[in-house]
């Protein structure tokens, strides 16, 4: 199952509510504000490299240049671009939206 | 001038992820003509609206961001930055893409507190 989080971590719950809810395995993609927690030495950092260890933490490229915060992303975190999110969208049976 | 009037523009959102950063520029430099004290401040997400190196070519919206420098050319030059904001997100001065001063908490408090009028964003 493919998991999107659109909103930052500093303004609302959804990566927290997200990594407490996905089931092991599953792939979280980070996109619009949601890609500032990707970033790394933030204050939810801890929380999305913890995060790794269970799923595969993707961020839409695009998003993270978009803002300026591309050259600041986690190591772990894999990029990808619009083709690769209907990749993603496509190759997953189910998507849920964390908005 | 004795009708000059103090005015704060409070900045809490990201740019891009909504409309609120762009409508705050707008207003400052709409507000910019009227001649008065302008102020912004920059805290929690909306330190993210002056990151450096926004860049648009990959996706359909516009960087805004450059208008930032053009801030001064309308005489608005006071540009306050949370640095509880800042740290938290991972970024720090050199990160900005113009000339902020860091305030603490305690300190914006103090500056909000002295305008006549404070706009929130």
């Amino acid at each position: 199952m493919l998991h999107t989080i659109n909103k930052s971590p500093f303004q609302t719950n959804s990566l927290e509510s997200c990594i407490a809810h996905a089931k092991e395995g599953s792939t979280v993609l980070l996109i619009e504000d949601g890609v500032y927690a990707a970033m790394k030495d933030t204050k939810v950092s801890a929380m999305l490299r913890e995060a790794m260890s269970r799923f595969t933490i993707c961020a839409l490229e695009p998003d993270l240049k978009l803002r300026g915060v591309a050259d600041k992303v986690m190591d772990g975190v894999k990029l990808v671009d619009y083709a690769g999110f209907v990749d993603l969208a496509c190759d997953n049976d189910k998507v849920q939206s964390w908005l | 001038m004795s009708d000059i009037k103090k005015f704060m523009y409070v900045n809490r959102k990201a740019p891009y992820g909504t409309v609120y950063a762009l409508e705050s520029l707008e207003v400052v430099l709409i507000g910019a003509a009227f001649e008065q004290d302008v102020s912004l401040v920059f805290m929690d997400d909306g330190v993210y609206q002056l990151a450096k190196g926004q860049d648009s070519s990959a996706s359909d919206m516009k960087n805004f961001s450059p208008t930032y420098r053009a801030l001064e050319m309308y005489d608005v030059e006071k540009l306050y930055v949370a640095r509880e904001s800042l740290e938290a997100r991972g970024l720090t001065e050199a990160d900005l893409i113009v000339d902020v001063e860091l305030k603490s908490a305690d300190e914006i408090r103090d500056l909000m507190e002295e305008q006549d009028v404070v706009l929130s964003f």
